[in-house]
């Protein structure tokens, strides 16, 4: 399909003088996923609720599944569905209730709209609680919710804005894996979030935001290499076997080629190899460590943080993710 | 699944406005299942007219009753009870108007709203929703208090046709008056605002001809009294049910519906599209 899901080509937006988008493209490929990321106030909720026909952009065109979102927001939004960081559902009625008056308002019919919810409710696992009230979900559950009543009609196109933010590590493995079974079916995913590892898992395309402009763009490999931080911490029982790694791990080259040596860390016993964050690299490194005999004590992976991309992306020293983390998304 | 898929934007985009009338139906149908799962609010919306009736009636009306014209001091409670029942029935549809603009507020706040902008819903049918459960709802509110209006002693002298006649009038009273309460609910940035933004319009059968005639009170409240909805919606209630003469009143309060109606409509179309994101 030639056809582009989403098509944003200089894009702006400001609220009084505070500019939020300032020129942003972005192309999205149909049935594919791509993930903003960015801090807080970076633009991230703004430009989904532009492309959602929430608001309305100052300059600059966007196009979902073809349709004008100013001159033809009936089009867009027969195609789309949003799942937003603050809950979407009525909170006084039932979680069946909720899917039945969103099948309702898609028109669904009677019959479909009942055999369609019961579908959802097996899906999202909430066949338990439909029919319990909204007051006794947990936030998992919430959420989990608010996705399926986006998901009743089988949208084209679903913005997920932070699907993710708040949730208990289990329940963001669930939203995840949720995710992917949307891409499977080809649906197109929009997703914005603040954890590069959640970008990393679900995106095929990561474009970053920050202060309202897309500052890199690519697939997260490309990203990845970019980004300094990424490590394998190795932890020996004694001196002889660091020695003995470090001289193994120096031999081949590993961890020099790139930007910075191996460290030792005699005092912990540990070495840390820089990587590109791969399978392939720690295959390599643990391969040169069982051929030279060593026992490797304990392993950790380090992923860089978003703090690490924004430093590496925008060679920013103040960090922009944590001086704006407490401030509101506009 | 694909093919359904590729037709939906056409079909959809055709059947936009043929679904107005559905979905507003479907938003009614969400609004009146709020008020069956949560009576509280609309208990509350009861109670108050109720208590404002017990306490006139058996504390001032006595003395008021006296007062009215060409009334003895014998006939008074009975008599201001009669006279009271149609301002205590307009109070009671004023109240519920506080009861619109509490869930349009909520709504609003909890983000629904947002959801259902991004779907190809039209405004008017998630306004119209509101507007008709609240409608119904005040409707019902009317027939509680005029029972227990009953209950304590009202006897209407009207016939059938009077009381088809007041029955219509109270429904586009209580309709027109629940688009205000819409058009507050939405102006409102917060639930605290909403509920106590339309106690104003609770204010008007005072300030108008319900309680007391207009005839007893300063020149100048007499002129707002005179000229406010209120009072030609409780002289024609009045006269429906109890034979004072009508005059122009059933024209003036369908011409005001008719008016509050278009205001409260246009007020809260023009919010809904301002104010619905976060």
């Amino acid at each position: 399909m030639s056809l582009p899901a989403i098509e944003v080509r200089g894009l702006r937006k400001s609220y009084g003088k505070k500019t939020v988008l300032d020129d942003v493209d972005l192309t999205v490929a149909a049935g594919t996923v791509t993930a903003l990321l960015g801090p807080n106030g970076a633009g991230k909720t703004t430009t989904v609720h532009i492309l959602s026909t929430l608001l309305r952009p100052e300059g600059g065109t966007a196009f979902v599944n073809g349709c004008d979102v100013v001159r033809d927001p009936g089009g867009v939004r027969a195609v789309i569905g949003l799942t937003g960081q603050f809950s979407a559902v009525d909170k006084l009625l039932t979680g069946e209730e909720n899917l039945l008056l969103m099948a309702r308002l898609r028109h669904l019919g009677e019959k479909r709209s009942k055999t369609r919810v019961a579908e959802l409710l097996e899906q999202f696992d909430l066949v338990e609680a439909a029919r319990k009230p909204l007051a006794t979900y947990s936030g998992g559950m919430q959420r989990r919710l608010d996705l399926a009543m986006t998901l009743v009609s089988t949208p084209r196109v679903i913005f997920l804005d932070e699907p993710t933010t708040g949730l208990d590590p289990r329940s963001r493995h669930t939203m995840w894996d949720i995710v992917r079974e949307l891409v499977a079916d080809g649906t197109t995913v929009l997703l914005t979030t603040q954890n590069l590892e959640e970008a990393d898992e679900l995106a095929d395309r990561i474009a970053v935001l920050d202060g309202g402009r897309i500052v890199a763009a690519g697939t997260p490999e490309e990203l990845k290499r970019l980004v300094p931080g990424w490590h394998i911490r190795l932890r020996f029982a004694d001196a002889a076997a660091l020695d003995g790694a470090t001289l193994a791990l120096r031999e081949h080259g590993l961890g020099e080629s790139d930007r910075e040596g191996s460290t030792r860390d005699d005092a912990g016993l540990a070495l840390t190899v820089p990587t590109d964050g791969g399978v392939r690299a720690l295959r390599t490194v643990l391969d040169r460590l069982d051929a030279a005999g060593l026992e490797v004590d304990d392993l950790s992976i380090h992923t860089p943080d978003l703090d690490d991309v924004f430093f590496a992306l925008t060679g920013r020293n103040d960090r922009p993710g944590r001086a704006d983390r407490e401030g509101n998304e506009s | 699944m694909t093919s359904t898929i590729a037709q939906r934007p056409t079909a959809v985009g055709t059947s936009r406005q043929s679904h107005v009338v559905a979905d507003a139906f479907t938003m009614l149908r969400r609004n009146l299942l709020h008020i069956v799962r949560y009576p509280g609010l609309s208990m509350f919306t009861i109670l108050g007219p109720v208590v404002i009736l017990l306490l006139v009636v058996f504390v001032f009306g006595g003395t008021l009753g006296a007062g009215l014209p060409g009334v003895g001091p014998a006939a008074g409670r009975d008599a201001y009870l009669a006279y009271v029942m149609p301002g205590i029935l307009l109070i009671t549809i004023a109240g519920t108007a506080s009861g619109a603009a509490i869930t349009v507020s909520m709504d609003m706040t909890e983000g629904i709203t947002a959801r259902f902008r991004t779907m190809a819903i039209s405004r008017g049918a998630v306004l119209a929703g509101h507007v008709l459960g609240n409608t119904i709802q005040a409707v019902i509110a009317v027939a509680l208090v005029l029972g227990v209006g009953l209950a304590v002693g009202f006897r209407p002298a009207a016939g059938p046709i009077e009381w088809i006649a007041a029955a219509g009038l109270i429904v586009f009273i209580a309709f027109a008056v629940s688009w205000i309460g819409v058009a507050m609910g939405m102006q409102s940035k917060t639930v605290e605002t909403a509920s106590n933004l339309p106690m104003i319009l609770t204010l008007l059968p005072l300030l108008g001809s319900g309680f007391v005639p207009t005839q007893s009170m300063p020149a100048w409240l007499q002129w707002f009294a005179q000229y406010q909805p209120f009072t030609p919606f409780i002289e024609t209630i009045r006269g429906l049910l109890l034979g004072t003469p009508l005059g122009w009143n059933p024209t003036l309060a369908l011409c005001w519906c008719v008016l509050i109606t278009a205001v409260g409509y246009a007020w809260s179309m023009a919010i809904y599209e301002r104010k619905s994101v976060r």
